[in-house]
């Protein structure tokens, strides 16, 4: 049987190869991920993402073990920072999924972020088509601990639930722009805490702003995720949202933008390769050029491209 | 296309075993010479190792254990890592393991002892001169 074959029979050690495969970008990835497209897009997709400690990890092992009450099959990838030093990384999630390690119908990756900055690692993208063609009904992805501005995890996932612990500032940190602004769903964490309340009062002031009518407005949740408090709401409120998203046709708007800008990624990615490696030996010219002062770099890159040989040539 | 090759390493605390300083001084040296470490905590069956090591595609496997039970841990993590087929998995330990055990633990399947105060440095050389990627 091919790897394709056993991918899609849900066989964890090839769904393991070819996520390693896929970060290291080896050349059969192409071939096998075109095999399994047709089979991708039932997979509810799940995303986790919050700042450090929060509690992301612990939350996606109760959320995992519900799926599993409904007889669902999960996959997880988390995702931890590599360092921009050596390359390496400690991924540490698993430490608080160990209950999950021996489930059969659980697959849990760790990936490291290998130099991505959105929270997420490149390689993430493609490891959910492999999940969602392995039969995964429930793909939960925990992104890399985020500051304000790493937002990638929409591109990724149907639903983004948003992990905020109390204590993390003052009320206007709530109405500042970025990943305050993508969650589908807000989870106030270790709600034992003090300042649980004032955290949701201002998350809530915060959503009363917003005017997109077309949005469906997060609900916020409490939860002590060590205990597993408020898990069971989260689990309902995912499914509601889900239903939500689904039945106004908001599901499929995201997904397509989703595609779309896959696309293009693609497209500008490999015409960029393309472009570099037709005009190498153009571009070291006029780097030393610019360099002696007798171009600028935007007359350069204009000389470079409005060659007749050049861009229109290439394929 | 061919991008950078990163190695795998599970390090995992077998048994009931409390103490994890030692592993996570490994873990820290494995990272800083450019690998992905996988750390899964304390008190986890031969099982949850293997079936760990599988689902993380790593290449080798760094058993750390203070406990005294090696004789029947590690070489539990090897028979089950012949049944799954993944005996191509590198499996290294560490950790108070008297000299005489040793042979019989190489014997089992773990390629290499590491006993207290190794330098990390033999530990990461080893590693890279025995792990293909």
């Amino acid at each position: 049987m091919d790897m394709v074959q056993k991918i899609l029979k849900g066989d964890k050690r090839s769904i393991a190869r070819l996520i390693t495969l896929i970060e290291n970008q080896a050349e059969e990835v192409r071939e096998l991920l075109k095999q399994l497209h047709k089979f991708t897009g039932k997979a509810i997709t799940i995303g986790i993402t919050g700042p450090p400690g929060a509690g992301k990890s612990s939350i996606v092992n109760f959320l995992a073990k519900k799926f599993r009450e409904d007889n669902k099959k999960v996959g997880i990838i988390a995702i931890d920072p590599t360092s921009p030093f050596t390359g390496g990384a400690i991924l540490g999630d698993r430490i608080r999924m160990q209950d999950l390690t021996l489930d059969e119908g659980i697959y849990i990756r760790s990936m490291g972020s290998r130099g991505a900055l959105g929270g997420l690692s490149r390689a993430s993208y493609d490891a959910v088509k492999v999940l969602d063609a392995a039969g995964m009904d429930y793909i939960i992805i925990e992104t890399v601990g985020v500051g304000q501005s790493e937002v990638d995890i929409i591109k990724l996932a149907d639903i983004v639930v948003l992990v905020l612990i109390p204590g993390m500032g003052d009320e206007v940190q709530a109405i500042k722009a970025g990943v305050m602004e993508i969650a589908d769903i807000f989870v106030v964490n270790k709600s034992d805490l003090d300042g649980a309340d004032r955290l949701i009062t201002e998350i809530q002031l915060n959503l009363d702003l917003n005017q997109d009518k077309n949005r469906i407005k997060p609900p916020i949740i409490k939860t002590v995720a060590t205990a597993g408090e408020g898990i069971a709401e989260l689990n309902i409120t995912i499914k509601d949202i889900h239903k939500r998203l689904h039945d106004s046709g908001l599901l499929q708007i995201k997904r397509k933008a989703r595609i779309c800008q896959e696309l293009q990624e693609l497209i500008r990615e490999i015409h960029i390769k393309q472009i570099v490696s037709s005009f190498e030996a153009k571009i070291d010219i006029f780097t030393e050029k610019i360099l002696k002062k007798e171009i600028d770099p935007y007359t350069a890159a204009l000389a470079i491209l409005n060659n007749k040989n050049g861009y229109i040539s290439i394929d | 296309m061919a991008g950078s090759k990163t190695i795998r390493v599970l390090i995992a605390k077998p048994g009931l075993d409390g103490h994890d300083r030692g592993a996570k001084v490994i873990a820290r040296a494995l990272r800083d010479s450019g690998m992905e470490v996988i750390y899964t905590g304390l008190r986890q069956t031969p099982e949850q190792i293997v079936e760990t090591a599988i689902q993380e595609d790593v290449q080798v496997i760094g058993l750390s254990i203070l406990s005294g039970a090696h004789n029947f841990l590690f070489p539990r993590v090897m028979e089950l890592l012949r049944e799954k087929n993944a005996e191509d998995i590198l499996v290294i330990g560490g950790g108070v393991i008297p000299e005489e055990d040793i042979p019989g633990l190489k014997e089992a399947g773990i390629k290499e002892v590491f006993t207290p105060g190794t330098p990390t440095s033999e530990i990461i050389n080893f590693i890279k001169a025995n792990v293909k990627v």
